[in-house]
């Protein structure tokens, strides 16, 4: 604001010194003005293409009944009623709904416990003891990323066959920690860098054990890292189908995603009952999104680029 | 940047590992039951299934066969259109997008949170939605083509390429808001000196963006394509869930392939074969991205 106001005195004292630059200050402002109807126009766009497809789940889950669509811009009884078939299991498809979720609780928390664990340990051990070829086991790691999960679904199947660990909510676990860890391992060492090591030898000549120097200096001083990580972790494990759909298979074991996938199987479609389970499961991460949305872009970008 | 020998051996640019040293006897104990858990889970998760994949997969006959199916081929042709286009627009219109998001105003920040929705939103669910939104005339975008324009929309999954189109938006609307976040921060990271240098020199607007720019975010640039290239190689869900493959699996990509050839076909082989073929892009692409992270010192 500042600013347009002072080029517009420039431009007016320049009008009266040379009519040369009173034209170029009219010339900036035309283009200031462009500028921001096409922030604007962009900004509409956007807004559109982001909200087309969230407005659909709500339109459909407002439906009241499942299969004849009347109007399709908008119901013509709108209703909360499958809300309400959601939440009290009132369809033989979503009878074990809150079973469902409570595995999908379990497979992320489960998830981010292991990955900030395993993966706090392992850095701390490469970054901060400076283990022997410490880097070759982190580049290992991050090698894990070149087959892409769902190209190795098909022998994870068999290994966790072999492993007794089918229809087993850990089998997923599993899954998840294993592609979250290098990313974790990464994050955290790009982090640890920026944390002094003469903390740890001021506490190693203290007498201190290194599982002490981990315990007691590197998490708490991680802290910010270890947000980052989590809610990635639990975002991965809350995004992830292909594992949960293969290695989950009864009806009690199941998360979510698996069940809500399942609708597809059935010919009279409730579709808006499976709208409104899309709703109640997506409430989780988008309210976590939410309460830790500063902290997570800065976290998941790690303070700046450098390019 | 002082002539000084470094005192502090670790400080060191971010991405680079300090150099190893001998540990006594009793640290070494600390640092290896440290490592444990990931060896062990490194061990049991990705080395004996990548193992026992490429075992499964190592008769030359299956790749023979693969060759030879019309299905397989087709679906190289729509893996190769959906990366290569799904990956190059989303970056492209993030990169873009980011120079608006850079702005302080308070409905820039609002826009950044509502547009950041569609990353905090679950998979399953967004292509769900994508999915009953093209079904046919009783879906959301042909109801509103009809009530706003009077067009009678195509069926969406009728179509080979419509269906791949289809496939391809959803992917990018999922993903494009957490690369423009990236973004973003890389801009946030250039310091304003430099606009206003290239601002005394005239370089302002479109210019601003190709000469000043473009060329500082350019690593930042690659190392985000090329990891999105492997992420989106292997996406599953959304040919799983938009298009399912429609129509008579014609939009399939190598993911759901291998995985129907898995388990509707009763033939494993085939299946990881079908997938282990994209490993001679896979681990060129890989090792590029492994040199820039540590090259150009790339923070994500």
């Amino acid at each position: 604001m500042s600013v347009a106001v002072a080029d517009v005195h420039a431009s007016r004292e320049g009008a009266t010194v040379s009519p040369l630059s009173a034209a170029r200050g009219r010339q900036a402002r035309r283009i200031r003005r462009w500028k921001a109807v096409g922030a604007g126009g962009i900004a509409v766009l956007l807004l559109i293409w982001t909200l087309v497809p969230l407005y659909n789940i709500f339109m459909v889950s407002l439906e009241s009944k499942g299969d004849v669509f009347t109007n399709t811009i908008w119901p013509d009884q709108p209703s909360l009623g499958s809300f309400w078939i959601v939440i009290t299991e009132g369809y033989w498809y979503l009878e074990h709904f809150w079973e469902q979720f409570a595995n999908s609780v379990y497979i992320g928390v489960g998830t981010v416990f292991f990955t900030l664990a395993i993966g706090s340990l392992a850095s701390f051990a490469i970054g901060r003891m400076r283990v022997r070829y410490g880097w070759l086991l982190s580049n290992a790691a991050l090698m894990t990323y070149v087959i892409p999960a769902s190209f190795l679904a098909i022998p994870f199947y068999r290994i966790m066959q072999i492993y007794g660990l089918t229809d087993n909510l850990w089998s997923v676990i599993a899954a998840e920690v294993t592609f979250a860890t290098p990313y974790a391992i990464f994050i955290f060492h790009q982090y640890g860098v920026s944390i002094p090591i003469e903390l740890d030898e001021a506490a190693r000549i203290d007498g201190a054990s290194p599982g002490q120097v981990y315990w007691k200096i590197y998490l708490p001083l991680m802290a910010p890292a270890l947000v980052a990580v989590g809610t990635y972790a639990l975002l991965l494990a809350w995004n992830e189908y292909l594992y949960q759909f293969l290695l989950l298979s009864s009806k009690e074991s199941m998360s979510v995603p698996v069940a809500l996938a399942q609708f597809f199987n059935s010919d009279e479609a409730p579709w808006n009952y499976m709208m409104a389970t899309a709703i109640v499961y997506s409430i989780p991460p988008v309210a976590i999104y939410y309460a830790f949305r500063r902290r997570m872009s800065a976290g998941l970008t790690m303070g700046g680029v450098k390019g | 940047m002082s002539s000084v020998p470094s005192a502090h051996p670790l400080s060191l640019n971010p991405g680079e590992y300090p150099p190893g040293r001998r540990l006594q006897r009793s640290e070494l104990a600390w640092a290896l039951a440290f490592l444990a858990p990931y060896l062990v889970v490194f061990a049991a998760f990705v080395v004996y299934p990548v193992g026992h994949g490429l075992w499964i997969a190592r008769d030359p006959a299956l790749y023979a066969e693969l060759f030879a199916d019309q299905r397989y081929l087709r679906t190289v042709v729509n893996t190769v259109l959906f990366v290569g286009l799904g990956v190059n627009l989303m970056m492209f219109a993030a990169v873009l997008l980011s120079g608006l998001f850079v702005r302080r105003e308070w409905w820039v920040r609002a826009l950044l949170a509502v547009y950041l929705t569609c990353w905090a939103l679950p998979a399953v669910p967004a292509f769900v939605s994508f999915h009953w939104m093209l079904i046919g005339e009783q879906g959301l975008v042909n109801g509103l083509l009809r009530e706003l324009f009077g067009v009678e929309g195509p069926i969406w999954f009728n179509d080979r390429w419509l269906a791949l189109g289809c496939n391809i938006i959803a992917y990018v609307w999922k993903w494009m808001p957490f690369w423009t976040v990236v973004f973003v921060a890389g801009r946030m990271a250039i310091p304003q000196e430099i606009y206003e240098a290239a601002a005394v020199d005239g370089a302002t607007g479109a210019r601003r963006f190709l000469h000043v720019v473009f060329p500082i975010l350019a690593n930042l640039y690659l190392v985000c394509t090329l990891l999105a290239t492997l992420w989106t190689v292997g996406d599953f869900n959304t040919t799983y869930l938009v298009s399912i493959g429609a129509p008579a699996r014609s939009s399939e990509v190598l993911a759901t392939l291998g995985f129907h050839y898995a388990f509707d076909a009763a033939q494993p082989a085939l299946g990881i074969a079908a997938t282990m073929s994209a490993l001679p892009i896979l681990v060129p692409v890989a090792l590029v991205l492994m040199r820039r992270l540590q090259a150009g010192g790339v923070q994500l």
